[in-house]
């Protein structure tokens, strides 16, 4: 496999590493920091962009980008990777970004170019994923009279952006660069947009680094208060039913460690949100689950039974709520995170803390050490013998379908065991990626990505590209379904060409399952568009798609033959590989609570309402 | 629901009235007066923003605002301690027989008559919002031809100055 930061050519397999150098061609001494050289924009950007520690960039030249992809070609640096179609290129920063907690970078010419990165935009603001996409636009003069592919592209993108600049002076672009990474990054992280004119990456200028920043509006708080942290850690020794509610910023924050510390130091149940998953160790015996609409009945009835939820970089979605009015009645609010506004949003936070989670948590278990020492630990027996019997009475499983067909779960299943936990997993949208979030085990961070806010469809095969590329020596693994894998497939032929063998599980039950399942439920079994033909026309045929496009391509439709099928897949690494799995149609995710319905009304499986009311603690 | 004045310091950039007035309306805030203009610092512009929100939903206004990163500060003024201002100009219709009851009108509320012509008179008015709607209560029987208005500007009494050095 090569690396990011390697050319092409090589297929996967052969030579790891090795960065050629190019014949002919002797490393030119770096000029002194801070000293201005004399360069074009496009090339002050490339260098800006190996600058700040780019190693690879997703993307599509055109027109106005043009300038930008001749310097790109003579760095050593940076390696671009050719996608098909922008929003790969977008999702594929994001899987990057998941995956290293590096920021992920993408380019587009301008017009649409652009507009196509707008769907992964908005899916890496929704799931704070550090992005930085990089356009071209229209020459300064041409701005604003409806020129060829000209689009405003900072006005589009101004509310899915956590930022966005639009270049004027080549001057800038050393600025803006280090602006935007900084901006990616640092406090909650998001996607970030340079628009550069194609004459402003033409001009002659003056390249400086390191560049001045001038963010006079922009100074996150890391530094929790340390008043707040003890009257956190005061509510954790008198409750005597809580849950550590944890969200996504603990991975961001990379601070699954000092969880697992607060967690055992405490003895307190772990719930981990879809955004969450691997944060906190799928094995450990305090880790009840994912909570939410299709959550465990263990977490989401510990939450709705809780007296103290201490929700750590999490924000009260309304997929893990379910209606506001009646989450988590009787429950004290502890909400730490590094964004404010989060902070009562949703629901009014009897403790706010303000921080970067891995500092707060430090903090707080340093506090609760305290308390400790002075009365003792905090003892949740019967809490903890009310969970157990929730565990036991409504495990994660699933019913085998009755007409013969293969279960979706267990190929899920399967592929998480036989590939294991050190393994990355990607998923689109819908039933496969609720499964996959069920019946996978994670154990660490980073190792599942997927589109949590947006729900973005098509997500799961740009975003293992780009998780193949920041990491090639380890399995990719996208589970998809055959609706999403039909928005994004054309990025297989990227993975077969740039060498990133990554593997696709195309949970293919010949619908848009999801839609299906709620057209089951709510909609009298009237199925109005979700039959996609993959099953009664077999068209795509997934075998032959993969195979034209370098890939290798298997199916599989009964239980005995998943096993060797993953096998098979797992020894293929030369190429992409294609799993066309054949699976039941009327497989359903359970536990579901119904939109708009409160928590309380959780069904185990259908007509299965486990009665809380019976067994309070 | 309460108005609240909001007085927020921005980096005078282009685009940054677009971000913030799209953060009120995709966020559901209602904006009832908006002013923007220099200050004494070239690079830092001031907008001066009305809104009628109850106070959980205001603290949600100003906390993203704060995260837009164009804005620099946001200080709510209580009007009991800050000076608040509107400017209005309106046409109205005062011919030869009513003319001296409009005028009298103009001086009552400390007025001025900037345009003159045999139809009508052209009045300039600075004042409270509630002083405004008085004056226009008492111009509306003669016939408003025309009306602007600027939205409210506001600083806080005493030696005090809100800047973009100032700490937060």
């Amino acid at each position: 496999m090569t690396s990011a930061t390697s050319r092409p050519s090589s297929r996967a397999g052969q030579e790891p590493e090795a960065r050629e150098a190019k014949p002919g061609t002797r490393p030119k001494p770096a000029p002194p920091a801070g000293a201005p050289v004399r360069l074009t924009g496009a090339q002050s950007l490339v260098r800006s962009l190996e600058a700040v520690g780019v190693e690879v960039v997703f993307g599509i030249p055109g027109g106005t980008i043009l300038p930008a992809y001749d310097p790109l070609l003579d760095s050593t640096k940076v390696r671009h990777v050719l996608v098909r179609h922008e929003q790969g290129a977008g999702h594929a920063a994001t899987g990057y970004a998941q995956a290293t907690g590096k920021v992920g970078v993408c380019m587009a010419t301008s017009g649409p170019g652009a507009t196509n990165l707008v769907t992964p935009l908005a899916d890496a603001n929704m799931d704070s994923v550090p992005v930085v996409a990089i356009t071209g636009q229209q020459t300064r003069a041409l701005i604003g009279t409806d020129a060829f592919q000209e689009a405003d592209i900072c006005g589009i993108t101004m509310p899915i952006t956590k930022h966005n600049f639009l270049v004027t002076d080549p001057a800038d672009i050393p600025a803006a660069i280090a602006e935007a990474f900084h901006l990616a990054s640092t406090g909650r992280p998001g996607p970030v947009l340079v628009d550069i004119p194609k004459d402003v990456l033409q001009e002659q200028t003056a390249y400086v680094w390191p560049p001045e920043m001038q963010l006079p509006g922009y100074r996150p708080t890391l530094r929790p208060h340390g008043k707040q942290v003890r009257e956190a850690a005061r509510l954790i020794m008198s409750a005597r039913r809580p849950v550590l509610y944890v969200g996504g910023g603990v991975i961001k924050a990379k601070a699954a460690e000092q969880l697992k510390t607060l967690a055992e130091l405490t003895g307190i149940p772990v719930v981990t949100t879809l955004m969450a998953r691997g944060a906190f160790p799928d094995s450990h015996a305090q880790h009840l689950g994912m909570p939410g609409m299709h959550g465990s009945v263990a977490a989401v009835a510990a939450m709705q039974r809780s007296d103290l939820l201490i929700a750590l970089g999490a924000r009260f979605d309304d997929r893990v709520t379910g209606r506001l009015d009646s989450f988590a009645p009787d429950a004290h609010v502890v909400h730490a995170d590094i964004d404010p506004a989060e902070i009562s949003k949703n629901r009014k936070a009897d403790v706010p803390i303000v921080g970067d989670c891995a500092e707060i948590i430090n903090e707080l278990i340093a506090a609760v050490k305290a308390e400790i020492e002075r009365e003792g630990e905090p003892k949740y027996d019967a809490w903890w013998t009310q969970i157990e019997s929730w565990r036991d009475t409504y495990p994660a499983g699933y019913d085998w379908p009755t007409d013969g067909s293969l279960a979706p779960q267990y190929v899920i299943e399967r592929i998480g065991s036989l590939v294991g936990p050190d393994a990355l997993y990607t998923a689109g949208v819908g039933q496969h990626q609720m499964w996959a979030a069920q019946f996978i085990g994670y154990e660490k961070p980073g190792t599942w990505i997927n589109s949590g806010g947006l729900g973005t469809m098509g997500f799961a095969v740009p975003a293992a590209m780009g998780a193949k590329f920041a990491y090639p020596d380890k399995q990719v693994w996208a589970i998809d379904g055959d609706g999403c894998f039909q928005m994004t497939n054309q990025e297989l032929a990227t993975c077969a060409i740039e060498g990133a063998p990554i593997k696709v599980a195309i949970i293919n039950n010949g619908n848009l399952g999801m839609v299906r399942q709620w057209q089951n439920l709510f909609y009298a079994e009237r199925y109005s568009s979700t039959d996609l033909g993959t099953h009664a026309h077999r068209i795509p045929d997934f075998v032959l798609l993969a195979e034209s496009m370098g890939c290798a391509g298997l199916r599989c439709d009964s239980k005995d033959d998943v096993d060797d099928v993953i096998k098979k897949a797992m020894d293929i690494n030369d190429r992409p590989v294609v799993i066309d799995f054949i699976v039941g149609k009327d497989a359903q995710v359970w536990p579901m609570v119904a939109a708009g319905t409160g928590n309380d009304e959780i069904m185990a499986a259908r007509g299965i309402r486990p009665l809380f009311e019976d067994d309070e603690v | 629901m309460t108005t609240h004045t909001l007085s927020v310091l921005v980096e005078n950039k282009p685009g940054v009235l677009a971000r913030v007035a799209g953060l009120f309306s995709r966020r559901g805030f209602n904006i009832e007066s908006l002013a923007v203009g220099p200050t004494e610092n070239p690079e830092v512009s001031r907008m001066t923003i009305v809104v009628a929100v109850e106070d959980l939903p205001l603290e949600q206004v100003t906390k993203q605002l704060n995260k837009l990163v164009n804005v620099i500060k946001i200080v709510e003024l209580d009007p009991q301690v800050s000076v608040q201002r509107e400017l209005l100009l309106v046409k109205v219709r005062a011919d030869a027989t009513v003319r001296s009851q409009v005028l009298e009108t103009v001086h009552l509320f400390r007025a001025k008559v900037v345009d003159v012509s045999p139809e009508a008179l052209t009045i300039e008015a600075t004042g409270t919002a509630d002083k405004i709607n008085a004056l226009l209560r008492m111009l509306e029987p003669y016939g408003l031809r025309e009306l602007v208005q600027s939205g409210m500007v506001a600083v806080g009494r005493g030696a005090k100055s809100i800047t973009a050095t100032s700490t937060r």
